[in-house]
């Protein structure tokens, strides 16, 4: 045993030592070298995006270790209110209870919109009945009074089928669920509760893929991947001001914002002391100027670039305001 | 009748038998689905690139070294912490404590422990070691939240180990005049090392797959650097795994595939290593 088990030990401060793999980490701030540290986390939905960013400005600013989470919008959110983090990915704005927050621990931020994403509503493509749906429709649906009570598809519109309908969507912690029944149902966090939920939307497009009777939403990213397995439905807000009839989402449609109200913007949120920080300053304009690119790279639909010039000076009004 | 009776008595017996040789491959085939699915998605991905590279948002460029280093950091700590406590405790309730009703009771709580989902495990050491001791979400803070999620296994198994050790043995020893901790340690110990050593990697080898208690704790999932100290924000594969089955491009799923056979890689030399030890260790009475 003492053997076996100073060989163990043996084996284990080896290990050790091949994982202190030596990181060069001088602080040298010549010719405009910045170093520190950014620490991002929240939603799931927009950490590709902040990844990506992340990827690119590393190898502008290759000292500055920028980290980021998948805590997800909420509970990103938390600890973005005890200052734990400079950034929050944040896949809808932030929630009365997470301003109050912040303002407890005297937290002082601003938000940056990024992208948009087109939340997609999709059922199976052998479902040949339903060719487009109104928003008032979905809220029938989707609101917490239809639990138990709308199980079949003529019970939305009279002429679909008496079939069942099985519904997919996002899970409750997310802020693609908070958004979602924001503008479906009129209230945030509130829906039915008999669904297939699930944090991984992958999970949503096996669901709707491999169910005749499913219907089922997510985001644009994972209908444009998976095309051949969905059948995307026009969504009507029988308003005309913002385009007439059911529309599809499409980087068109939600850039043009006819595609309403399903389209939702993405945003960062940053703590105004990061701002005081160069490499953080320097970290949001590279973020505003790749944002367009980038977010289009991983599957978001970018913003017009009026938006963005919007964005940037939001930002350096931010940074006047807050740095001494 | 009587002859009826037997040919029945036989027939049970030999659809058992199938019964039981049904289960068996049950098991097997499943896991030669999974593995096989497994290596056909993700071996070809598999390159030099792929280990020593950081993750990216091209999925052909992204790598674990990140996740991979973490995992390596994560492992190394949470052996340390949960192994001396573990076994420890283990022969204080084994060899010292009196069989009061205090034990039982402590007995009982640990085979609850094992039990508890590891989540719960996650928002404790998020709370204590996390807030309270002000770790952050740091490598420490994680091994710790999965030494103590991986404690009740070790203890479980030493004890079953040490319980398996013959009286004889010890009582040989106290014989030749030897005191409780130089029997401890001369006679019982090799005794059960082989139980004790497959119970650590057993324990290890669920710690290894953990995503969900380190998300809470606060692991990161983009991490371009290889964490150089116990203090180091970190990430590990599971939830480099994790983050790129959820993405919606093809090709990352690919990646995740990969990097699910680099995991299993270290999970089958864990035990590989118990079953060598095992063999090597093995005592005949």
């Amino acid at each position: 045993m003492k053997n076996t088990l100073s060989h163990f030990l043996i084996s284990c401060f080896a290990l050790f030592l091949a994982a202190c793999g030596s990181n060069p980490n001088d602080n040298n701030n010549a010719d405009g070298k910045l170093s520190g540290e950014i620490k991002i986390d929240g939603s799931s939905t927009v950490y590709p995006i902040s990844e990506a960013v992340a990827e690119e400005f590393k190898k502008f600013q290759g000292d500055v270790r920028v980290t980021v989470g998948l805590s997800g919008t909420g509970g990103g959110f938390k600890k973005f209110g005890r200052g734990e983090t400079d950034i929050n990915n944040a896949s809808r704005p932030i929630k009365q209870e997470e301003i109050d927050l912040c303002n407890q621990n005297n937290i002082h931020y601003t938000d940056v919109q990024i992208a948009f994403d087109g939340l997609s509503v999709v059922v199976n493509p052998q479902n040949d009945w339903c060719n487009n749906i109104t928003v008032a429709e979905l809220k029938k649906i989707w609101e917490p009074e239809a639990q138990g009570k709308i199980k079949k598809w003529n019970q939305i519109r009279p002429e679909w089928p008496n079939t069942e309908i099985h519904l997919y969507g996002a899970g409750t912690e997310s802020g693609t669920y908070d958004y979602f029944t924001e503008v479906i149902v009129g209230k945030s966090h509130s829906s039915r509760g008999d669904y297939t939920a699930s944090e991984d939307d992958n999970v949503l497009v096996q669901g709707v893929s491999t169910d005749k009777n499913a219907l089922g939403f997510f985001g644009f990213a994972y209908y444009e991947e998976n095309q051949d397995k969905l059948k995307l439905v026009p969504v009507d807000d029988q308003k005309d001001d913002n385009g007439t009839g059911a529309i599809l989402p499409s980087i068109e449609t939600v850039k043009n914002k006819t595609y309403t109200p399903l389209s939702r913007p993405l945003f960062i949120y940053v703590n105004s002391k990061a701002v005081e920080r160069k490499e953080v300053q320097e970290f949001i304009h590279f973020y505003i100027d790749h944002a367009g690119q980038l977010s289009k790279e991983v599957g978001f639909i970018p913003m017009t670039d009026a938006e963005y010039e919007t964005q940037r000076a939001r930002w350096n009004e931010f940074i006047k305001t807050h740095q001494q | 009748m009587s002859r009826y009776y037997n040919k029945f008595k036989i027939f049970k017996d030999e659809a058992f038998k199938y019964f039981g040789l049904f289960c068996t491959f049950f098991g097997l085939l499943m896991l030669a689905i999974f593995i096989g699915n497994i290596l056909h998605n993700g071996f070809a991905r598999l390159s030099w690139d792929f280990i020593k590279n950081y993750p990216s948002r091209v999925a052909e460029n992204a790598g674990i070294i990140s996740a991979l280093m973490g995992t390596i950091w994560i492992m190394v700590m949470t052996a340390l912490i949960a192994i001396p406590i573990g076994i420890g405790a283990a022969i204080y309730l084994e060899m010292y404590a009196k069989k009061s009703w205090f034990g039982r009771i402590v007995e009982l709580n640990i085979a609850n422990l094992a039990g508890v989902p590891s989540i719960i495990y996650g928002l404790l050491g998020l709370e204590i070691f996390g807030y309270q001791m002000k770790l952050g979400g740091s490598i420490l803070t994680g091994a710790l939240t999965l030494g103590l999620l991986i404690l009740p296994i070790i203890i479980v198994a030493t004890r079953e180990a040490v319980k398996a050790v013959p009286k004889s043995l010890s009582e040989a020893s106290y014989a030749l005049g030897a005191s409780k901790w130089q029997t401890v340690r001369m006679t019982v110990l090799p005794a059960a090392s082989s139980g004790i050593i497959t119970g650590i990697i057993i324990a290890l080898s669920r710690a290894i797959g953990e995503a969900a208690p380190l998300i809470v704790v606060g692991a990161l999932a983009y991490v371009p650097f290889v964490p150089n100290s116990p203090t180091s924000d970190f990430t590990v594969l599971p939830i480099q795994i994790f983050n790129w089955v959820s993405r919606p491009q093809k090709a990352f799923l690919i990646n995740a595939s990969a990097g699910i056979i680099i995991l299993l890689c270290f999970v089958f030399l864990m035990n590989a290593i118990a079953v060598y030890l095992r063999i090597k260790k093995r005592v005949k009475y």
